[in-house]
């Protein structure tokens, strides 16, 4: 993860940012002595604490991006210096090619009125407005008159499902249904990228796993860049195109998330991931083998991008090893794509045992 | 869609009854029910309001049914007094007669302004106060106001004498006529003691307005005797009231003329005789308070002017008697201070029109 | 601020705290047998010192440059003249003859609908009969003109309250360097006595109108300001950050989203102000502001307590009416937003009863009988004889009895204490007393200790200051023991709270003058006559506290207790109590605010000390200097006790589990 020049046509390119709390915030990403600094030796040599330190990523336009972490790994801090709602204290910050650290105020109350939206952890809306008022509230802060923003505000509501609460306040709903309302509330104007700050992890387990689809869903409909914190790493998985995993203030590990759990990149992400159903999230690639010399092999074969689970019954009832190729579309006869190699049961038995390591 | 309705039950809404389309028409028919009585309501004082027969109209001078201020007998260049109240009953007695007299006899407005006296001195320099009308002593003040700013002078004396001293209750008197002479007031030290004073007689002192020595005085006749300041007015005629009724023994500083003397006759205690000079160095005094002229002050300006109003002040002039007698009407009788004031001139009209004298436009009683 | 003091300690109730309290106490009665007499710093009640002398001065020189000094004649003036202004508008529209007219603009029957019909438009239909049965029977006294101008007086001076005190507590809700700043000084405006700046603000804002409700405004803005930082602080982070994330601009996010969620918390705010605002026109009454404290005072001249009780009612029931329209307007904001009426409905109801209002009001302002409240069957006068002949029973019956229990605390607590305080020399009080601050509440407390009491002693006034501080803690103790009793009792049982609520209401408005006569019967020119007087205005306000910390405690942990056959007492003091330790820190921190308070009465009443050299400094030009030094002492003891209380409360447990 060398540092290179930031990507014009990425949806957001963060180069080198850094955020500092503390009396000496603004020294610390200058000094290179500081910067290798521990967080406790920051703190005792400068008073310091590093949130965010030195991060550098790309988001592509459409991409679901997971920044994941324990609490006061600086997950939720480094979303936030997305759109400024806190203050970076260095590096860059592109979004669609634009510098945004170089705007004032106005421009960036400009850029989260109509590009970019936030939905909250704790859903934030405004207890003494109802559903409706709460999801125009950011219309009617950009000065839409009111006839429009309810009409928009309803069909947002319809989107999300909450078509016949818009009269009702928010706390006589279920906290998945106000999240629906903060949902909608960031849909409301439309914005080309929606941020995610642990949205769902004050809620109950089923209603979460709902709420997930529903992310899923909105994306498959609307296509848009989506920014997701968690420290849920089934929910990262699940959602995410690309995981970020932060500690400390520090990037660990970028990468899809077979990329993760088939090559984690040190002991903390090993740890991290250990837990995980490999099975589950590994593409065959990540278990085939060199095909042995003289070794009966079965007719069809698999693309390398299949997830072991959805290749067990093919697998097994082949009964003999199956040939992996890359970029192919599989089936019968083995046309197009690169061998990779073979996966027989022991292969698909291992990992479900999530045994191969040892 | 219809498969994301179906989970929106386990998601469920708490109160789901609150804020149904239902409701709020139910809702609206109660209101409308309770909104019936104010209908009637309405309709009927609209029906009173506007019939036109509801009584006399403010404003219309032949039907002035509550005004303020009473009809002007005479209407004399008098204008507006303002009369500082200071709050003592004798004070009140004053200040009605005057105010009475000023009014029905001169058709003076007058303002009567509750205050405390170093309040109503200040109150000279802004022409927010005319007059005091029964000044005791307050030296400082009359060197701070008189003297060097130069806002108030004396209009002279009410013709009331102050007297300031040791008092006991009567029945102290009567049936110990010694403690009437300081000297023998160290024999009844314990008597006097109380949980204030500390095993020594206790000296009740009074409301702080009032001049006193007694620290000094204790000290320089050496009686075994322990200051207590009761901070008020009202905290030494309570104890006194007490003392007389339970017959608790009881020494305290007091005044004449005061109403309570005419409810509870106390009786003052002799300490050594005042002569002038001798109250000159505060720390040294061993003798008695000295008489008092009270006196009138008024402020510089309403004097220069001379209007009818000060000519008025500068002519009142009545006895401790007469005081006393409008005090009693007050206190004991529960007369309202004008009712008071109409009481004592109409019987003492002579007294009164003198009083008028030389004051053009005044209609005498 | 303490913080980090509070963080090493887990309890207060350790004993080792109560042994090393004790250790200081017994080393310093020791020291005190040794050095009794010695550096008492000792004054007469009547004599002054220099720098009492230069404070004189000083308001000597404002006087003499009134109509030359530049603040006078382009400030101070002008404020007067537009404060004298606005409060006289107000007095025409209820109180006084005014806009040419003979009359008020609006009378009886007006200010009855008017009441009535804001009453029931802010807080329902309760609030409003409670309004117009309440001044109803105010005019029934035979006080209604009175009423009025304590009406017109309280009105500006909170509408003026509101007008500047909700800025300035936006402004220290949202900065916390504002707000360190700006809290001592409020704690300045409500803990000095008003006896001391009435007679300056009579120099500076001449007598009348606009003095009074400056006095009114110096005592009841605090706590508007303070409750709207609170309720802007109190704003959940994630929805002003929701907000910020949508792009709205700080006012956007002020007026949409802090203001409306703060808006209940506010209104409590001007509740208290305005309870406050009531209680000051008593004492503005001194400085010739009309009304209901004209009425109290006047009867106190003649000891007629029959009529001060009669005024002092009437200002209770208008705290009270006052009181439940402002707390259950506060509460209507939130329910107005679940199931109010379809607006169309609303506006029909509420227009009707406009037309009714506006009806009456015409009427008030055009007839004599809709405008003058009838005087024919006033039911004043059998009030009057009424408590009269009660009071003189009282007095007859019981002063016996109370004589007894006025020797037995004067003699027994209250008379060793302010020996140690008074007799010993003032370093080893300054030494003992930051030692127990030191020992029950941490560093700061002792640092404000320190610095208090060293001031005070520059103050040259550290006898009174110590008589005062010790009938001060010996009121609290007493006041504590009391409030204790009151609100257990209140917070097991609503039935009780409901009962006892209104009386506690009454002790806390009820002017002190009314009550002075028969507890000076009964107890003598004493110090104990202020402790007690100072409970009655104390009790109130710490039973409160105490009550809604021991609903706090949980259902289930009494359930468990209940269950484990926890006897009533056991439950009482074993959990309940426990663990609502910090309000019970709480209530002692108000009880000694509130006891302070009182401070000035007492000194009326023979307790001397700093009291009495406050009233008397009101009353004598000369002791002016004095009186305003000893205001100065009664803040930094209310500082100094205020801090250590606070720091105390802060260290208990908040949970309370042991």
């Amino acid at each position: 993860m060398t540092a290179h020049a930031a990507s014009p046509d990425a949806m957001v390119s963060v180069r080198n940012l850094w955020k500092v709390f503390g009396p000496k915030a603004a020294e610390v990403p200058k000094s290179p002595q500081l910067q290798q600094l521990s967080r406790r030796e920051l703190m005792d040599q400068a008073g310091c604490t590093a949130a965010v330190r030195d991060a550098t990523f790309d988001v592509s336009r459409g991409e679901v991006f997971v920044i994941m972490g324990l609490s006061g790994s600086g997950k939720s801090t480094l979303i936030r210096l997305l759109t400024r709602l806190i203050e970076p204290t260095a590096g860059q910050l592109l979004l669609e090619g634009d510098d945004l650290m170089t705007r004032d105020t106005k421009a960036m109350r400009d850029l989260r009125r109509s590009k970019v939206s936030m939905v909250f952890q704790h859903f934030g809306l405004l207890p003494h407005r109802r559903v409706v008022d709460n999801v125009s509230y950011g219309l009617e802060i950009r000065g839409v008159d009111k006839a429009t923003r309810t009409r928009r505000a309803m069909e947002v509501i319809e989107l999300v499902g909450l078509s016949g609460y818009e009269r009702s306040f928010p706390h006589q709903l279920s906290g998945g249904m106000q999240q629906r309302v903060g949902l909608a509330r960031a849909l409301a104007g439309d914005p080309d990228m929606l941020l995610f700050d642990e949205p769902f992890s004050a809620l109950d387990p089923l209603i979460r796993r709902d709420m997930q689809a529903e992310v899923i869903r909105l994306h498959k409909e609307m296509g848009k860049t989506m920014i997701f914190v968690t420290h849920d790493l089934s929910e990262a998985l699940k959602l995410g195109d690309r995981i970020l995993i932060m500690r400390d203030g520090a990037m660990v590990q970028t990468g899809t998330g077979d990329q993760l759990v088939g090559a984690p990149a040190d002991e903390y992400v090993r740890n991290f991931v250990q837990d995980v159903p490999r099975s589950h999230v590994l593409t065959l690639r990540w278990v085939a083998r060199p095909e042995r010399l003289g070794e009966e092999v079965a007719d069809l074969t698999l693309p390398a991008d299949t997830i072991i689970r959805d290749a067990i019954r093919c697998v097994i009832s082949a009964g003999r090893p199956v040939r992996v190729v890359d970029g192919g579309s599989g089936g019968a006869g083995g046309s197009g794509g690169k061998v990779l190699g073979v996966v027989g049961e022991d292969e698909i038995l291992t990992s479900i045992a999530g045994l191969e390591d040892e | 869609m219809s498969s994301f309705r179906t989970r929106l039950q386990d998601d469920g809404v708490r109160r789901p009854s609150r804020g149904s389309p239902g409701r709020s028409a139910h809702g609206s028919s109660r209101r409308a029910r309770a909104a019936l009585p104010g209908i009637g309501a309405a309709v009927v004082v609209l029906a009173v309001g506007l019939s036109g027969c509801a009584g006399a109209r403010i404003g219309d001078t032949n039907a002035a049914a509550g005004g303020g201020g009473g009809a002007g007998a005479a209407s004399g260049e008098c204008g507006t007094l303002k009369l500082a109240m200071n709050d003592w009953v004798g004070y009140t007695a004053d200040a009605a007669v005057l105010t009475y007299v000023a009014r029905t006899a001169m058709g003076c407005t007058v303002q009567q302004l509750p205050m405390k006296e170093q309040i109503a001195w200040q109150g000279f320099g802004t022409g927010q106060v005319h007059v005091i009308v029964e000044n005791w002593g307050h030296d400082d003040l009359k060197a701070k106001y008189i003297d060097q700013q130069k806002t108030a002078v004396s209009a002279g004396p009410t013709g009331n004498i102050g007297t300031i001293g040791w008092w006991v209750p009567p029945w102290l008197a009567k049936a110990h006529p010694d403690v009437l002479q300081w000297k023998n007031l160290n024999k009844y030290a314990t008597q006097f003691a109380t949980s204030e004073s500390g095993g020594k007689g206790q000296l009740l002192d009074g409301d702080p307005s009032y001049v006193t020595n007694d620290e000094a005085l204790v000290k320089n006749l050496n009686l075994n005797f322990k200051v207590v300041y009761a901070g008020s007015e009202t905290a030494l005629i309570t104890s006194f009231r007490a003392a007389e009724q339970q017959k608790k023994w009881v020494i305290g500083y007091f005044y004449s003329p005061q109403w309570f003397l005419s409810e509870v006759p106390m009786q003052k205690v002799e300490l050594p005789p005042y002569t002038p000079g001798c109250d000159a160095d505060a720390s040294k005094i061993a003798c008695d308070y000295p008489r008092y002229d009270l006196d009138k002050i008024v402020a510089a300006k309403f004097a220069k002017d001379g209007g009818p109003a000060y000519q008025l002040v500068k002519n009142f002039q009545w006895t401790n008697d007469d005081q006393n007698l409008v005090a009693k009407y007050i206190t004991a009788d529960k007369m309202t201070p004008d009712a008071a004031a109409k009481k004592w001139v109409e019987a003492n009209k002579v007294r009164a029109n003198s009083w008028l004298a030389g004051i053009g436009g005044a209609k005498p009683f | 601020m303490s913080t980090a003091a509070v963080a090493s300690v887990p309890t207060w109730r350790r004993p080792g705290r109560l042994v090393a309290s004790l250790a200081v106490l017994v080393v310093w009665s020791l020291l005190y047998l040794v050095l009794r007499g010695r550096d008492t710093l000792p004054l007469g009640e009547t004599e002054t010192t220099p720098l009492h002398q230069s404070f004189n001065h000083l308001s000597d020189s404002i006087a003499s440059n009134r109509n030359s000094s530049p603040l006078f004649v382009y400030f101070f003036n002008y404020l007067q003249i537009w404060m004298t202004q606005f409060v006289t508008f107000v007095q025409s529209l209820i109180s006084q003859p005014g806009f040419g007219r003979p009359a008020p603009l609006i009378g009886w029957l007006g200010v009855l609908a008017l009441g009535g019909f804001l009453a029931w438009l802010l807080a329902g239909w309760r609030s409003a009969v409670l309004a117009v049965l309440g001044f109803a029977f105010i005019g029934w006294q035979g006080l209604w003109t009175e009423a009025m101008d304590t009406l017109a007086l309280t009105l500006a001076a909170v509408l003026i309250a509101v007008v500047i005190g909700i800025p300035i507590g936006i402004w220290i809700g949202l900065s916390r360097k504002a707000a360190r700043v700006i809290t001592p000084i409020l704690d300045f405006m409500q803990i000095m006595p008003t006896f001391v700046y009435l007679a300056p603000l009579t120099l500076l804002f001449l007598i009348g109108p606009a003095s009074s409700t400056i006095a009114v405004l110096i005592y009841s803005i605090p706590p508007v300001i303070r409750i709207t930082g609170h309720a802007i602080r109190s704003v959940p982070e994630s929805t002003t950050e929701a907000s910020d994330s949508l792009g709205a601009t700080r006012w956007q996010t002020l007026t949409q989203v802090m203001l409306p969620m703060a808006k209940r918390t506010i209104v409590m705010g001007i509740n208290q102000t305005t309870m406050a605002a009531l209680s000051m026109v008593t004492i503005a009454a001194l400085i010739s502001a009309p009304g209901l404290g004209q009425t109290v005072l006047q009867a106190l001249t003649t000891l007629d307590v029959g009529t001060a009780f009669n005024g002092g009612l009437a200002i209770v029931i208008m705290a009270i009416v006052l009181d439940r329209t402002t707390t259950a307007a506060g509460e209507g904001t939130e329910r107005t937003f679940e199931h109010g009426l379809p607006p169309r409905l609303r506006w029909g109801v509420a227009g009707l009863g406009a037309i009714v209002t506006a009806v009456l009001v015409w009427e008030s302002a055009t007839f004599w009988w809709a405008n003058t409240f009838p005087t024919g069957h006033s039911i004043g006068p059998s009030i009057v004889s009424g408590v009269a002949s009660a009071s003189t029973w009282i007095q007859d019956t019981f002063s016996g009895v109370t004589n007894v229990l006025k020797n037995l605390i004067s003699g027994g607590l209250l008379d060793p204490l302010q020996t140690l305080l008074t007799e010993s020399p003032f370093w080893l009080v300054i030494i003992a007393l930051t030692a127990l601050a030191a020992i029950l509440g941490g560093r700061w407390a002792a640092l404000s200790t320190v610095v208090c009491l060293l001031i005070v002693v520059g103050l040259n006034l550290w006898q009174n200051s110590m008589e005062t501080l010790a009938a001060t803690l010996i009121a609290t103790v007493l006041t504590m023991v009391f409030a204790i009793v009151i609100g257990v009792a209140m917070g097991r049982s609503r039935r009780v709270d409901r009962i006892v609520r209104p009386t506690l209401d009454a002790g806390q408005v009820m002017p002190a003058f009314v009550y002075l006569v028969p507890f000076l019967v009964l107890f003598g020119a004493s110090r104990f006559t202020a402790i007690v007087s100072a409970m009655v205005y104390a009790v109130p306000p710490a039973a409160k506290v105490i009550a809604d910390g021991i609903r706090g405690v949980s259902e289930s942990t009494v359930e468990a207790a209940t269950s484990a056959g926890a006897s009533t007492w056991q439950i009482i003091h074993q959990v309940q109590l426990p663990m609502a330790s910090r309000a019970l820190a709480l209530a002692t921190n108000q009880g000694l605010i509130y006891v302070l308070a009182m401070v000035v009465v007492g000194g009326m009443v023979g307790a001397g000390g700093l009291g009495y050299q406050v009233v008397n400094g009101f009353v004598q030009d000369r002791f002016i200097g004095k009186g305003l030094a000893a205001g100065l002492a009664i803040v930094l003891l209310g500082l100094m006790l205020d801090r250590i209380s606070q720091a105390v409360a802060s260290r208990v447990d908040p949970s309370g589990a042991r």
